[in-house]
This record gives structure tokens, C-alpha cells and sequence, in this order.
């Protein structure tokens, strides 16, 4: 009975956290909207029972399925945020990489505190550091001012509100997901791998690519779709950063849902994204089933 | 190799003949680590197609002196030379060596095939040469069946040999084994160990191993360097080793001994009396120099050169007497020990070549040992 109700916590919670509320999004994607509170029509009225049921039943359609694949702008919306998310990610990688392979190749009494400085940025608010980008990015920001200052450009880059803008939110963002696996990717590989393969012939440089990087990889993909996933649905960096050209599913979602308060539209646009995510999803757990079975 | 056979072949003894090149030379290398020194001024030659083991406690820097062959670790003072070429500005990978890791550092990620193939493949040969000598080194450690699997799906034992034919793969001149066979049951440890020989033999390399099991060493040494705190405090074949320890600290370190301390009385003609307890006859050993009168000297006899008696034995040149005061039994053997009256422990070995005859003695008994002029050895260090 005890055993029961340990096992049943996870699911409890998924179901309270996850599945309700993913039902409930379901359910509004097949309303049609209404100027109501709240604003779509059906709503379930229990009073008038089974009747009140089948009528409720009735009223739901697959009609704003239909709707986003009327309009281009959803696609659109879903391929550039997928473009966005890849490339932030592959960029998120090339600077998280060599920022974990120096993490444990440093001394061992300064690794406590690398690992603080990689996770310190979560002590602020996720809102506040995305806006201060805009101070540092802006055409009269820090960077400008400091290049111009230096000689190096005449006129300011324009930076702020482009995609530009939103990689570099997004890896700047994100780069402690991919930083950390790599990292305890890295620091399980034994020193004396690397020596075997120069024994055997290699220079560093190809012993790295040969031993270290191969037996980081599962790190690498642990990170990389735990920046990917996120990114996909990013709303707050396109928002701050990005400019009026920057198409992102997240923002399309959010004008759906408050300025045009479109809750059933917005609803289907959150159901298609969590489709397309369940992909990477069930990869990244088959990656994480395999890498606990070959870590036996 | 059975004893005949060592008997007939030429006796292999390059360190012997004066004109021959050492393939190592160590010149008095130290090596320090911070202010601790792991090894210290140690000088040692090492000849092509021997099978030199480094034999000593942990931590005396077996080790340290593998990785500076290895080229993993450089010497702080002193000069390593290969075949004649100073190593000090060689990298790992630019060396004739190849080195056994204790860990034996398989690749995870590759099957073992491909464990062996790695070194083959920096190298650059044709992928059909590559294939041949994997094959090759497959068949010479009975692997072939397991070509395909990773390091995890086989077991320690296996692991080992896909170390030991990563290792050999690349023909090496010289090959760097640390304690290969430390995490093997004795059994299999006992087999690899003739397996080691063979390969030894067959392909010519010269084999330097670590270890600090003395059974291992004198198993497959042509010569073993016993080692404490840094340097090497004798080299020489195992059976010297173990018959004419230089000190005794030697004589302890390798298989069972007795020491017995007393004081010279008498020395010359290579052999050396010492006293050593009153009412007891003197003991006489081996001992080449000749040492002066009145010196501190302990004498090591190995407990199956002693026999045990129940009557004085006649005409016999050391005897000494005590009571048993212990008797274990070990199947094709009994060990017994006996106190003399001044508290001395002395350890005697008995074949039971009879099942009953050696029941003749029992606890507390009072009985006689003895042993030749040249079963001992007579130590001052
Ligand atoms: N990289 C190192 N830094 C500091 N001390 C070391 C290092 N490597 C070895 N030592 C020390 O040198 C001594 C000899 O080590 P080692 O050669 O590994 O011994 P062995 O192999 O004989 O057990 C040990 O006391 C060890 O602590
Ligand atoms: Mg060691």
C-alpha cells in the first residue's frame, strides 16, 4: 500500500500538472470563440446533465485545426521557430562546449566555483537579464558605445530587434542547460583514455576528437535538446529582443490568446507546437534510456 | 618452458656481456613531484628481449618510472634513453613503446576490434594490412569471437587480453605492462602469466612489467629490480633474488624467509659464522665479501631449506633446537614453527612426501633443525 502510493506521486503529479491542463487546452481548441467570459462557446453545463453533455459534445470541431493551415502565417511561424531553435542551439553548443571541456580541465579547487559562476545567473530574474540585453544591444547601448569608443566601428550596428539579437538572448539564456551536462559528460572520461590514445599515436588534437569528444556525446545531446525544446516555444527573448520581422510561434501564440483574444485559435497553436516537441522529446528519453543502459 | 628446455637454450644474459647495448638506459634519474621524490638518482640498464620486472611495495614509484618510459612524465634531473635516443623531447606518441594501463583504459566507445585497431590506424596502413594484423592479434589472445563487442559486454579477464593485443598490436620495440594482471583471479592471473611468456617469446618484444606480486615476478622475469622508496636496491634473476638476497630488506620482500640476527665471529672464503644466541651452536651462510669481525649481520634461510628432526642430526653444519610451537598443514606440504629458548621464531617446510611419517611431530615437542653452509645468506644492510 505504501509502495502503491510512492509509485502513484509521479503520476499524480503528472496528471494534476501536465495532463489536466493539456485536456483542458484540447478542449478550448475545439470551441469556437465567443465574446463571453470566458470567450469561447461550448461550455459544460453539468446542471442540465446527460443532455447538457451531448450538446456540449456537439459543439466541438476540428475547425481551427483547419484554420492554421489556411493561414501562412502559422507555418511559418512554426518553421522559423524551428530555424531559431536549431541554430541558437548549434551556437549554444560551439560556446558551451569548450566552456565545460576548460570547466574540468581546470585546477580542482576552482571547479567549485566555475560551477557557481555557470549557475549564479539564475539568482535574477530570467526577465530582468533578457531586458538588460537591450541596454547592452541597443543602437546608444553598451556595445556600440564600446566599439565606437574604441575605433573599431563609425556608425552603431544595429543588433536590437533582429534575430541577431535573439540568439543571442536565447544562448546566452540557455547555455547553463548545455554547459552542465557536457560537463558531467566530461568529467566521468578517465585521464588515462587520452593517454592511451597518445600512446597509441595520437597527437592531443586527434586524441580529442577520437576519445573525448565521442564520449561526450551523450552529454551534447542531453544539452542540446534541453535548449532546443525550450527555444522552440520561446516567447520572452523574440519579444524583448527580436524585431517586427522576427516570426516566432510563441509570440504568434501569445497576440492570439491576448490581443486578439482568440482562445481557441490560440489553444490549437499551443496543441500543433506540443506535437511537434513530443518528437524531440521521446528522442531525448530514448538517448537517456541508452545511455543508462551502456553506463552499466 | 619446461627446465630442460631452458637448460639446452643459450643462456640469455646480455647484462653479463659488457660490449652489449642496453635498448633503456636510465642515468641517474630523479623525479620529484613537488618536494617529494618518487624516484631517486636511479641508474639501471635494461637489455633488448628481456622480460624486467619492477617488483616493490605501493608507492615506491614503479609507476612514475613506466610513465617516464611511457613519456607521460618527464625526469626532473637525470637522462632516459631508447635504443640509443635521448627521450627527453619525445611526446607519447612519437615513442616505439607502447604501455598496458593498470586501468587497462579500453575505449568504451569502440568495439574491440576497434580498440586494436586504433594505434594501426594512426599509423595509416591500408585497411586490408589493418584487418590482417587485428586478426592476427585476435587469434594470439583467443578473442576472435568477441571481436564485435564493446569493453562492457566482456569480462575483466577478456578485457585484459584486448589490452594486452592493443598493446602488441603495433610491434612494439619495447612493451610497458603495469600490474596487467592485478585484477584477475589467481587462476587466470597464473595462466596469462605463461601466455605473457609466450607472446614474450614469440614475438621478441622486450616486455618491462610492474608489479607487486613477487610470485608474478619470479614467475616471468629473465631479471627483476626490487624497489623501495624511489630506488632500486638489487637487480638480478629471480633465482638470485631469492637464493642470495643482497639485504634484508630483499630477502623479506620476496617469498618466506627466516632472519636470524646475531654477530660475525668469523668471515672469509665466502662464507661468514655469526653468533647468535647462547647455548646455541654458531650459524654459518653465504656472504662473498668479507666482513669484519664483531659486525651486526642477520642470516636468511628459507624455511624449505631447513629440516626438521626429532634427534640431533649428525655431521650437518648448522643446527640449532626448539620446541614446535606450531604445525599447518598445507596438502602437498607442512610448515612448521619453532621457538628456540631465547624466543627466536624459526620456520621450517616439510615435503609429506609419507602420509604419516611427519605425524612423528607434534606441539611442544622438543626438536632439532638444520641446514647446509650454503642455504643461508648473511646479511649486514
Ligand atoms: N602526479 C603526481 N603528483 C604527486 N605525487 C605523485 C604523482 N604521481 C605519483 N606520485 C607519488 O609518487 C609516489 C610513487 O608513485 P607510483 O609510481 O604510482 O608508485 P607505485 O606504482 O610503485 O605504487 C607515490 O607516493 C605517489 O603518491
Ligand atoms: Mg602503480
Amino acid at each position: 500500500m505504501k509502495r502503491f502510493a510512492l509509485i502513484s506521486i509521479p503520476y499524480l503529479w503528472l496528471l494534476a500538472l501536465f495532463l489536466v491542463p493539456f485536456l483542458i487546452v484540447l478542449k478550448i481548441s475545439l470551441s469556437d470563440t465567443e465574446l463571453a467570459i470566458p470567450p469561447y462557446t461550448p461550455t459544460l453545463d453539468i446542471a442540465q446533465g446527460w443532455a447538457g453533455v451531448r450538446e456540449w459534445w456537439a459543439g466541438l470541431d476540428m475547425e481551427n485545426f483547419v484554420w492554421l493551415t489556411e493561414d501562412d502565417l502559422y507555418w511559418k511561424a512554426y518553421l522559423s521557430s524551428l530555424k531559431i531553435a536549431i541554430i541558437s542551439t548549434l551556437l549554444t553548443l560551439m560556446v558551451g562546449y569548450p566552456i565545460a571541456y576548460g570547466m574540468t580541465r581546470a585546477p580542482d579547487e576552482w571547479r567549485p566555483t566555475l560551477m557557481m559562476l555557470i549557475i549564479l545567473p539564475f539568482w535574477t530574474s530570467f526577465l530582468i537579464r533578457v531586458y538588460s540585453w537591450k541596454a547592452i544591444l541597443s543602437n546608444e547601448g553598451l556595445l556600440n558605445q564600446l566599439l565606437i569608443g574604441i575605433g573599431l566601428i563609425d556608425e552603431p550596428l544595429v543588433i536590437l530587434n533582429t534575430n541577431i539579437a535573439v540568439y543571442i538572448g536565447i544562448v546566452y539564456t540557455y547555455l547553463p542547460f548545455m554547459v552542465l551536462p557536457i560537463y558531467a559528460a566530461l568529467e566521468r572520461l578517465d585521464e588515462s583514455l587520452l593517454e592511451a590514445a597518445e600512446d597509441l599515436g595520437c597527437s592531443r588534437f586527434t586524441a580529442f576528437w577520437l576519445v573525448t569528444f565521442p564520449l561526450s556525446k551523450q552529454g551534447v545531446i542531453a544539452g542540446s535538446f534541453l535548449v532546443f525544446i525550450p527555444a522552440m516555444g520561446e516567447y520572452v527573448i523574440p519579444a524583448l529582443l527580436g524585431g517586427s520581422k522576427t516570426l516566432m510561434i510563441g509570440k504568434v501564440l501569445f497576440e492570439e490568446f491576448f490581443a486578439n483574444r482568440d482562445w481557441p485559435v490560440a489553444s490549437a497553436v499551443a496543441v500543433v507546437l506540443l506535437l511537434i516537441l513530443i518528437i524531440p522529446i521521446v528522442l531525448f528519453q530514448r538517448n537517456e534510456e541508452k545511455q543508462r543502459e551502456a553506463g552499466k | 618452458m619446461s627446465d630442460a628446455a631452458k637448460a639446452s637454450a643459450p643462456v640469455f644474459e646480455p647484462w653479463k656481456n659488457p660490449s652489449e647495448k642496453p635498448l633503456i638506459r636510465f642515468e641517474n634519474v630523479t623525479k620529484r613531484f613537488g618536494d617529494f621524490t618518487a624516484i631517486d638518482d636511479l641508474t639501471i640498464n635494461i637489455y633488448e628481449r628481456e622480460f624486467f620486472a619492477l617488483l616493490g611495495p605501493s608507492g615506491c614509484g614503479k609507476t612514475t618510472m613506466m610513465r617516464m618510459l611511457g613519456g607521460f612524465e618527464t625526469p626532473t634531473e637525470g637522462a632516459i634513453t631508447i635504443d640509443g635516443q635521448n627521450m627527453s623531447a619525445v611526446p607519447p606518441n612519437k615513442r616505439a613503446v607502447n604501455m598496458m594501463f593498470q586501468s587497462y583504459a579500453l575505449f568504451p566507445h569502440l568495439s574491440v576490434a576497434e580498440n586494436i585497431a586504433f594505434g594501426l590506424k594512426r599509423d595509416k596502413l591500408p585497411a586490408d594490412r589493418i584487418a590482417a594484423r587485428v586478426e592476427e592479434m585476435l587469434s594470439l589472445v583467443q578473442l576472435n569471437k568477441f571481436a564485435s563487442r564493446k569493453p562492457h559486454q566482456i569480462s575483466g579477464g577478456q578485457r585484459q587480453r584486448v589490452a594486452l593485443a592493443r598493446s602488441l598490436a603495433k610491434a612494439p620495440k619495447l612493451l610497458l605492462l603495469d600490474e596487467p594482471l592485478g585484477a584477475l583471479d589467481k587462476k587466470l592471473r597464473q595462466d596469462t602469466q605463461f601466455e605473457l611468456m609466450d607472446i614474450q617469446e614469440t614475438t621478441g618484444t622486450t616486455f618491462v612489467i610492474v608489479t607487486h606480486d613477487q610470485e608474478e615476478a619470479m614467475t616471468v622475469a629473465s631479471r627483476i629490480a626490487v624497489m623501495d622508496h624511489g630506488k632500486i636496491v638489487q637487480v638480478d634473476t629471480p633465482a638470485k633474488i631469492y637464493e642470495e638476497p643482497g639485504s634484508v630488506y630483499v630477502a623479506d620482500f620476496i617469498g618466506d624467509v627466516n632472519l636470524i640476527k646475531g654477530m660475525v665471529v668469523k668471515s672469509g672464503n665466502d662464507h661468514a659464522s655469526i653468533s647468535w644466541a647462547e647455548g646455541q651452536q654458531d650459524l654459518i651462510g653465504i656472504a662473498h665479501d668479507e666482513i669484519p669481525h664483531g659486525t651486526d649481520a642477520t642470516l636468511a634461510v628459507r624455511p624449505e631449506k631447513v629440516t626438521i628432526s626429532t634427534d640431533r642430526p649428525e655431521g650437518v653444519t648448522n643446527a640449532l633446537s626448539g620446541k614446535v610451537l606450531d604445525i599447518a598443514y598445507l596438502g602437498n606440504m607442512s610448515t612448521y614453527v619453532i621457538e628456540t629458548a631465547n624466543g627466536t621464531l624459526i620456520k621450517a617446510q616439510a615435503a609429506n612426501t609419507r602420509r604419516i611419517s611427519r605425524r612423528a611431530i607434534t606441539w611442544d615437542q622438543q626438536v632439532w633443525l638444520s641446514f647446509t653452509d650454503t642455504a643461508g645468506v648473511v646479511l649486514t644492510s
